[in-house]
């Protein structure tokens, strides 16, 4: 157990010296912000919480965004550490290769979730000081936005390591790292799309796409942020989608955890399998 | 097998899709012993280590390290007897000398004192709080030296421990290696800088293309490799053509000769008659060297062979 905090506070400790940590906060507290008080602003005369459109469009943003930045933290944990030697001298350390990868997993989740919730959690404290009222339900939301991003995050992490421990060669490793993004977040979506116009409803029903959509963490992201409450299901035009839906959010949530569980125990199991 | 040796391989072959790296290697090494391992690059000493390490598993034959097989389940457990200095290893650069050694101090449950003496053992103690990437390539190596130390370790295995370093720390390494033998520690090593070794190795393994071609002392591979021993005789001005002739009968070659000087190789077990018969000789003879074929001429011998 100690070893396994000793590396996670390792991968910390790095992030934090190189300014990765100081990056990320800055970037993702920049995106809310700019949400907030540029995006909002024609809202007009539509009554909607100032917090609450922030966190629609914060969560169609995140989307992109943070998948992308667990994926640059995690594509070269492995391969990376091999590459420069620092692997081997490591694993003649008394550290299994299970502790050495969830050691890194639990320090780059960290590292994660410490950029979204102070980054995000800044611009939410900014916007709701600006906005006129803030209700429990606006922050209930907020809330479940900076989670979900964590979930979101560490679930690409989690598909990162597997690059990491698949490839031989850190070059490989950051093509593919490129694919996955572009795959989960774009091509899916189209995808899924083009085959709905295609089939024209006749046997893709809704609940049927719903459950296509959780076989994308991105998808099982959206579905949490823009579905999970009802005040942000009605503003995201979700609604339609969301009302005939026979998932509950838990559905989504327990989504995005297996995202973070699966890849994980396969790059661990074949991580621990490696010859280096 | 016996409990005697710390580390031991017997038949070890490793073979990758693409090559043999190692085959049929039989390897013993007693404890408290200091091996060199020699050979070309790429000759398998790397792969030896890694295989003596657990980090790959052989293809055949089986290996022991302080008696216990380095692949077993728990064997992560037995590691913090162990220390290693790997050949090309890049620290993060921007840690501290510092930083980087406490970490690894905590994995193998070491004070942080005690690692702080080890860093002012290898000569890094004014320039631990440095970034790395300030350090010379010798400082890493030493760096590197003092992260092996850690934990106390029964058995070291030492790859190139020398390359990088400048003459005065390669002497403080060697003052390293003769502390930590008398203190009992078992050490593999490479290197291609052999003859400064000479003093201290116990045995020596000559690998090529992943093959054992000699093991043994150095006495018994000088034995083997039948390299003629060097004798240089400095005589009275103008004497030397006349001790050359009667030296040619003693099995003795002449390979150099002028008025003074005389350089001759002769077989080791004609040795000593030689020498009776210069020092019937007399005041003739002024001055005789006499020079062992060194490791680097045993290692270009055996390396250049393809079997023992």
């Amino acid at each position: 157990m100690n070893a396994i905090w000793t590396i996670a506070g390792k991968e910390f400790k790095d992030a934090l010296r190189n300014r990765w940590i100081l990056a990320a906060t800055a970037l993702l507290a920049l995106l809310a912000l700019s949400l907030a008080f540029v995006g909002t602003a024609p809202v007009g005369s539509v009554r909607a919480s100032m917090m609450q459109v922030t966190v629609i469009s914060l969560a169609s943003l995140s989307v992109f965004l943070v998948p992308l930045i667990a994926l640059m933290l995690s594509y070269d944990t492995i391969v990376g550490d091999i590459e420069r030697g620092s692997m081997l001298l490591l694993m003649t350390y008394p550290v299994s290769r299970w502790q050495l990868i969830f050691g890194k997993f639990l320090g780059h989740s960290f590292i994660l979730s410490l950029a979204t919730i102070v980054g995000y959690g800044s611009a939410g404290v900014l916007i709701a000081a600006s906005a006129e009222s803030t209700s429990a339900q606006d922050w209930a939301a907020f809330a479940g936005l900076i989670g979900s991003t964590v979930l979101l995050g560490s679930a690409f992490i989690s598909l990162g390591y597997l690059l990491s421990v698949v490839v031989k060669e850190r070059a490989t490793a950051i093509g593919l790292a490129v694919a996955v993004w572009l795959f989960f977040v774009l091509l899916y979506d189209m995808a899924v799309l083009g085959i709905l116009v295609v089939d024209q409803g006749e046997t893709l029903k809704a609940d049927l796409v719903n459950l296509l959509l959780l076989f994308n963490p991105a998808d099982s992201f959206r579905l949490l942020n823009l579905t999970g409450f009802d005040s942000t299901a009605a503003l995201s035009g979700m609604s339609s989608i969301a009302g005939r839906a026979i998932l509950p959010p838990w559905f989504a949530l327990a989504a995005l955890n297996a995202w973070i569980m699966i890849p994980f125990t396969i790059s661990g199991f074949l991580f621990s399998r490696r010859e280096l | 097998m016996t409990d005697s040796n710390s580390i031991s391989l017997n038949q070890v072959s490793k073979w990758y899709p693409s090559h043999k790296a190692v085959s049929d290697v039989d390897l013993f090494v007693p404890e408290g012993c200091l091996m060199a391992l020699v050979g070309h690059n790429g000759a398998g000493k790397t792969t030896l280590m890694k295989l003596i390490l657990g980090l790959i598993r052989p293809t055949a034959g089986n290996l022991t390290i302080l008696g216990k097989d380095p692949c077993d389940r728990d064997a992560f457990n037995r590691r913090e007897g162990i220390g290693f200095l790997p050949e090309n290893v890049s620290f993060e650069p921007n840690m501290t000398g510092r930083e980087l050694i406490r970490f690894y101090a905590r994995l193998k449950h070491e004070s942080d004192k005690r690692c702080f003496e080890l860093m002012e053992t290898v000569g890094l103690g004014a320039a631990i709080d440095r970034r790395l990437k300030t350090y010379s390539k010798g400082m890493k190596q030493r760096l590197g030296l003092a992260q092996a130390l850690l934990g106390k370790p029964r058995v070291l295995l030492l790859d190139e421990p020398t390359s990088g370093l400048d003459p005065a720390a390669r002497h403080q390494f060697y003052d390293i290696i003769r502390d930590l033998r008398r203190e009992g520690v078992t050490i593999l090593l490479c290197s291609h800088v052999l003859t400064e070794l000479e003093a201290q190795t116990d045995a020596v393994t000559v690998m090529n293309s992943g093959r054992v071609v000699a093991s043994g002392s150095l006495e018994q591979l000088r034995e083997r490799a039948g390299l003629p021993l060097n004798i240089r005789i400095t005589v009275k001005e103008g004497m030397a053509d006349k001790i050359a002739s009667p030296l040619r009968k003693h099995q003795a070659q002449i390979t150099r000769l002028n008025g003074r000087h005389l350089e001759l190789e002769c077989p080791p077990q004609a040795k000593m008659l030689l020498l009776r018969h210069l020092g019937e000789l007399g005041s003739i003879v002024e001055d005789i060297e006499l020079s062992n074929s060194s490791l680097d001429q045993l290692y270009a011998v055996f390396s250049t062979r393809k079997e023992a």
